[in-house]
């Protein structure tokens, strides 16, 4: 049986007004389950893939469905990640996580269960009651993380989610964002501009090249689950870096 | 603390150094009492005429106070029509610095002829005067909300009242309290003009504008220090009222309700 994809974009282009394309002509199937990073130099059209597949852009041309459904429609099954932890910052770490449960009308009851959950989940329990300001950029970013999973979602978007942290904080989310992936099942599309990041975390990389943005080559990364910290050190994994570093150089205009 | 203790004791030096050269002024120029009153002689009436001054003070801040709530009330609303979409700030916007333009003198004498002379219409005045800057800051709170908060609540189906309740007004809450720090102060200077006018709608009985005229009126200058006096006091206290709430509410979550850390 062949299983219905997650997302399938079929001759997407997308330009802004009367503006140069962003986009031209994407195709690009997601399966599920699939673990799929988007990644390039700048301009390449990387963020408003997401940005199309959330439906919070609409394609100018060609045709897009996430689930079978509209992306607008499917966005009950959807969470996204910004590169910001963007918590509402008069709201404790508890109340931010419940935020999705509280805008979708969940019960106080079940919003607390969940939300205690995720936070034990993330290592967050002991600063629940806390304000984002107390909080260091990496506990925001898996507080943003907890917020994400707190709707059960089966497809995560994530912009760049850990560009902004240190590298020790980055690696230590790329090991307990696959954690979560092997628990929870979801379907993943990352965006970054580390290649090394991922590596580690994909199934699937998708080199963009830049004006107008376009797939300019697809790796699939036969390393195997479950990926833990030594996986780094491996020749396989440099290998594969080496090797997508090289694409994507060529991705860059002369 | 030992920072408070050096700031408190520098204000109360430069204080008994003002007392000093006004009343040198006194000795060297000769003034007379009706022209410049001494400081003593300004500390006898305001011990002597307290509870008429008290009385005064009271009905002073009570008219502030009821221009600033409604400036609040009005200007929140405002703000939020404002806040729907640019095409109507872009209409109505300029509108709003005809508030702050006009001037309240020739203003005052109007209302008095709608309304009535009386502590309503002077709260009509201080609402008028200090409507504008809670309409500006609250709406630019509304508005200069993360994009990427915006998209977070559209990504879970938010309503645009969810939108409005839960993003956009807790957003602009210490924006808001800027406006109110700000029309805080003009309130109380739109109260006591408004009394000068429309002070009191019956004989003896108004506010600190309305006695500082009849002070005027009767030459009893030490008396019109001490109203001077009072109404700085009102307005000091009103900004510390606010300033307080503005702690209060915010130290929680926003930057500037805090104290720095290092200086």
């Amino acid at each position: 049986m062949i299983a219905a994809p997650m997302i399938e974009i079929q001759a997407v282009s997308k330009r802004y007004g009367k503006g140069p394309a962003v986009l031209e002509t994407i195709d690009l199937y997601v399966s599920k389950e699939e673990f799929v990073t988007l990644i390039g130099p700048s301009g390449c059209g990387k963020s408003t893939v997401l940005k199309l597949i959330s439906g919070l852009t609409a394609p100018s041309t060609g045709t897009l469905r996430v689930d079978g459904m509209t992306a607008a429609n499917a966005r009950e099954i959807v969470s996204y990640i910004f590169q910001d932890a963007t918590l509402l910052p008069w709201r404790t770490i508890r109340q931010n996580v419940g935020l999705g449960l509280e805008l979708a009308g969940a019960s106080k009851k079940r919003r607390s269960e969940r939300t205690d959950a995720l936070l034990e989940l993330v290592g967050l329990r002991h600063v629940a009651d806390a304000y984002p300001r107390e909080l260091s950029g990496g506990m925001k970013m898996r507080a943003s993380i907890a917020r994400a999973m707190a709707t059960n979602p089966r497809l995560l978007l994530m912009d760049e989610p850990f560009a902004a942290l240190d590298e020790m904080s980055r690696d230590r989310l790329n090991e307990e964002l696959l954690r979560l992936r092997a628990e929870q099942k979801w379907t993943g599309v990352f965006v970054t501009h580390s290649v090394a990041e991922a590596v580690f975390l994909s199934t699937r990389i998708i080199v963009l090249a830049p004006n107008p943005g376009r797939i300019h080559a697809t790796f699939a990364v036969d390393l195997p689950f479950p990926r833990t910290a030594a996986l780094r050190a491996t020749p396989a994994f440099e290998q594969m870096v080496a090797h997508v570093s090289l694409r994507l150089r060529s991705a860059l205009p002369q | 603390m030992r920072r408070h203790v050096v700031t408190v004791a520098n204000a109360l030096a430069v204080f008994a150094a003002l007392l000093l050269l006004w009343q040198l002024i006194l000795w060297i120029f000769r003034v007379p009492q009706f022209m410049l009153p001494s400081p003593w002689a300004v500390a006898k009436a305001l011990v002597a005429r307290f509870p008429s001054l008290l009385q005064s003070f009271a009905i002073t801040a009570e008219e502030a106070v009821g221009g600033i709530l409604l400036s609040i009330v009005v200007g929140v609303g405002v703000a939020l029509i404002f806040a729907q979409s640019r095409w109507v700030r872009r209409m109505l916007y300029p509108w709003t610095l005809l508030l702050q333009t006009v001037p309240i003198v020739a203003i005052a004498p109007l209302i008095l002829m709608w309304v009535g002379a009386g502590t309503f219409s002077v709260s009509l005045i201080a609402f008028i005067i200090s409507l504008a800057p809670i309409i500006a800051n609250t709406t630019q709170g509304l508005i200069s909300v993360d994009e990427n908060l915006v998209h977070l609540f559209l990504m879970h189906n938010a309503t645009s009242a969810q939108l409005l309740f839960k993003l956009r007004l807790p957003h602009a809450v210490p924006s808001l309290f800027v406006g109110i720090r700000i029309a805080s102060g003009i309130a109380v200077i739109g109260a006591i003009t408004g009394e000068l006018y429309a002070g009191s709608s019956s004989v003896g009985r108004g506010g600190l504008g309305y006695a500082i005229s009849y002070a005027y009126s009767q030459l009893q200058t030490d008396y019109l220090f001490a109203l001077v006096l009072a109404a700085t006091v009102l307005g000091f206290g009103f900004l510390f009222l606010v300033m307080f709430l503005e702690w209060y509410f915010l130290h929680h979550w926003h930057e500037s309700a805090r104290p720095p850390d290092v200086e």
